[in-house]
């Protein structure tokens, strides 16, 4: 087991070192100059020549290279070219928010998903079933940005039962107040997707053999149902899950945005449309160091729901 | 060997895509949304040949006219520059394009007390420097312009409305499709080739380009699409239709990549490959001329996948602004201005841009779908 860990942690390493030169890349030769962002649209030479001794890019590549390499281990990236605050403590302050919607989100998220799946998939073939997965298939049509549109407009701005955007300062007026909306809009989205997804999951679990052996025991469909099937489609659904953790950070942007929370997501929009370079390069290296760490975790998740997994 | 008479009478059975193609017609649903797809593609051809929705630029309507079907009328004062008429007070020609230099320029001429009227043009002199309007022409044919559309008469009810600016919504929206489509099918061909090049190497040869392959992967499944691909856009900073292709064609190849060199590994040491081996045939002769067919189908089927999904990042891109320009339409640039419009009450750019997207998204899927089952061999 601690094998295991040691040698995947070891496996990040080359990874993550990939992930670090290509933003840097990107950063570095497919970008133009920061120098001439920073500077403005009316700049002298000794301006751009300063901007760029300060930024430390009038240096050869590979002294940036390790200058890069060293912000990511001590996690110090300086401060944001729009705002000054440090990169640290803009991540600090974001994280809660984005915390407060999304858990909430993924709770109630999840355990709908997995009943209407089960129930869905109970009655597979039946016309309930096909209608549900025909209404999924249009719902996932509809771009999120009409769910969003129309929902925060009908919901909030003509019957005003919630704020229309906001932030507070307690957590638990944040919580019920200003996430209810956004909570209720994200489930509604991520709904069809996943009744979908967990859907082939459970039905992948309804022909094993185990199932008949159940059912040949004299068990009751709902015993069935709840104690055998959905335990062994948990599985595949704990891995969906955690693989998509980090990027459902990021991914609920476009909630944050249209609410006005301050999270991550709304950060790294607001840092696309400033050219915010630092504040972009330290969420996608740490976002993408997440979502390695997640995914040990998943597998490792994985060995304790299921022991017929080899850690190898 | 000459082939036999007897073997080009016999009755040739049918290959792997005649038979595909033979249970797509068969599957209603596939017929129904092939045709739906179809037109769209059509219209896009249409409209990119300039053969519809030329003008979509042009002030054909009021301001927020509604659609037809409504039954309503957009009131015909109810013009788009009431806001600014304030401004325009000593403007004889409101509503008309202004220069903007015209009140300096008056006080110019003022101070510099030679007696030229409003209406001259001609070069005058403050402290011995010769002022000349450097835009008058083009400026007068502006206004010319201008003036021509301001008297044009406006329709006040369109099929599909208008939108601020008296745009007809409709062909916004077939300008918009032909954007989405273009957009979503080059990006999906990129992400193809890369996807389905790599796998090929990667699984044929194994060994070292494989693990190299595989950290390439690594790195881009590592950070989550969405933010890959911001980041991209914010590096590139500039905006238009080939840098969205680009944009999501080289960060969307990471799942075909799996997918193709999962076959080429199941591939690569069957007998026909072999026997390809054991009469000559170079390596990327075995890898796309004897493999390549047998894995071809799921290059397709990935293709149609990921147009869909292309299509749908675009608009949640163009809608945040880091799509396509200004100068060009997409349903996400439609909704983006929809968002506005909805508050004051002007649904119909909204309701249009999200069903014709709906309605080309679900067809594209169902399609999908239906291409899925038909190819697969398993299914008989």
């Amino acid at each position: 087991m601690s094998a295991f860990i040691l040698r995947r942690l070891w496996q990040m390493i080359p990874t993550l070192l990939g992930v670090i030169l290509l933003v840097f890349f990107l950063f570095n030769f497919v970008g133009g100059d920061p120098a001439y962002l920073l500077a403005g649209k009316i700049a002298n030479p000794e301006q751009i020549a300063n901007i760029r001794r300060q930024l430390g890019i009038d240096q050869p590549y590979y002294v940036q290279l390790w200058l890069f390499i060293r912000q990511v281990l001590t996690g110090d990236f300086g401060v944001s070219w729009s705002t000054n605050e440090p990169v640290a403590t803009i991540f600090a302050s974001r994280i809660g928010p984005s915390l407060i919607v999304l858990v909430p989100m993924m709770l109630i998220e999840t355990v709908l998903s997995i009943v209407i799946a089960l129930a869905v998939a109970y009655v597979r073939g039946s016309l309930t079933d096909r209608s549900i997965m025909i209404a999924c298939t249009v719902a996932m049509s509809v771009s999120l940005l009409v769910y969003i549109i129309v929902g925060q407009y009908v919901l909030a701005y003509q019957l005003s039962w919630f704020p229309v955007q906001g932030w507070g300062d307690g957590f638990f007026e944040n919580l019920f107040k200003y996430s209810a909306l956004p909570i209720l809009l994200g489930v509604i989205v991520g709904l069809a997707p996943n009744i979908r997804l967990y859907r082939t999951f459970v039905l992948d679990e309804i022909h094993q053999d185990y199932v008949r052996t159940a059912r040949a025991k004299g068990l009751s469909d709902n015993a069935v149902m709840l104690k055998h099937v959905l335990r062994n489609a948990l599985i595949p659904i704990i891995t969906n899950l955690m693989i998509y953790l980090p990027g459902l950070l990021v991914g609920h942007f476009l909630i944050e945005r249209f609410f006005s929370i301050p999270g991550i997501g709304r950060e790294v929009i607001l840092a696309v449309e400033r050219s915010d370079f630092p504040v972009i390069k330290a969420i996608t290296v740490y976002v993408a160091l997440a979502t390695m760490v997640v995914n040990l975790l998943a597998d490792l998740l994985y060995k304790a729901v299921d022991p017929r997994v080899q850690l190898k | 060997m000459n082939p036999s008479p007897a073997s080009t009478n016999a009755p040739r059975s049918p290959g792997l895509w005649q038979l595909a193609w033979r249970r797509l017609l068969e599957d209603r649903i596939a017929v129904v949304s092939m045709v739906v797809v179809g037109l769209f593609v059509a219209l896009t051809v249409a409209s990119s040949l300039n053969w519809i929705a030329r003008n979509w630029n042009e002030e054909i309507a009021v301001g927020y006219a509604p659609p037809a079907f409504t039954g309503k009328q957009a009131v015909a004062d109810n013009s788009p520059d009431t806001t600014a008429k304030p401004a325009l007070t000593t403007d004889p020609y409101p509503g008309r394009v202004r220069d903007p230099l015209a009140t300096e320029l008056a006080e110019l001429r003022g101070q510099s007390a030679a007696p030229h009227g409003q209406a001259a043009e001609p070069p005058m002199e403050i402290n011995g420097i010769r002022i000349v309007d450097p835009i008058a022409k083009e400026f007068a044919e502006a206004l010319a312009a201008a003036d021509a559309m301001a008297t044009a008469p406006r329709a006040t009810s369109l099929i599909f409305g208008a939108d601020k600016w008296g745009h007809d919504v409709l062909k916004k929206l077939i300008k918009g499709s032909e954007t989405s489509i273009l957009v979503g099918l080059c990006a999906a061909l990129v992400a193809t080739l890369i996807g389905t090049l790599l796998g090929a190497v990667s699984g044929y040869f194994g060994g070292w380009i494989d693990d190299f392959c595989n950290w390439f992967y690594s790195i881009f499944t590592a950070i989550p699409y969405l933010l890959l691909i911001l980041t991209i856009a914010a590096v590139l900073n500039q905006k238009g239709v080939t840098t969205i292709i680009l944009i999501l064609g080289l960060t969307g190849w990471t799942g075909i990549f799996r997918l193709v060199r999962a076959e080429y590994i199941k591939h690569r040491s069957r007998e026909y490959v072999q026997a390809a081996d054991a009469i000559g045939a170079s390596h990327a002769r075995r890898m796309f001329v004897h493999i390549f067919p047998n894995v071809s189908h799921i290059s397709l089927v990935q293709l149609s996948v990921h147009t869909v999904g292309f299509i749908k990042s675009e608009v949640i891109l163009s809608f945040l602004g880091f799509g396509v320009p200004v100068d060009k339409v997409s349903w996400g640039s439609m909704l983006g201005e929809a968002q506005n419009e909805l508050i004051l009450g002007y649904w119909w750019q909204l309701a249009a841009a999200t069903a014709a997207m709906a309605l080309l998204v679900t067809a594209f899927s169902m399609f999908t779908d239906a291409l899925r089952d038909a190819l697969d061999p398993k299914i008989k």
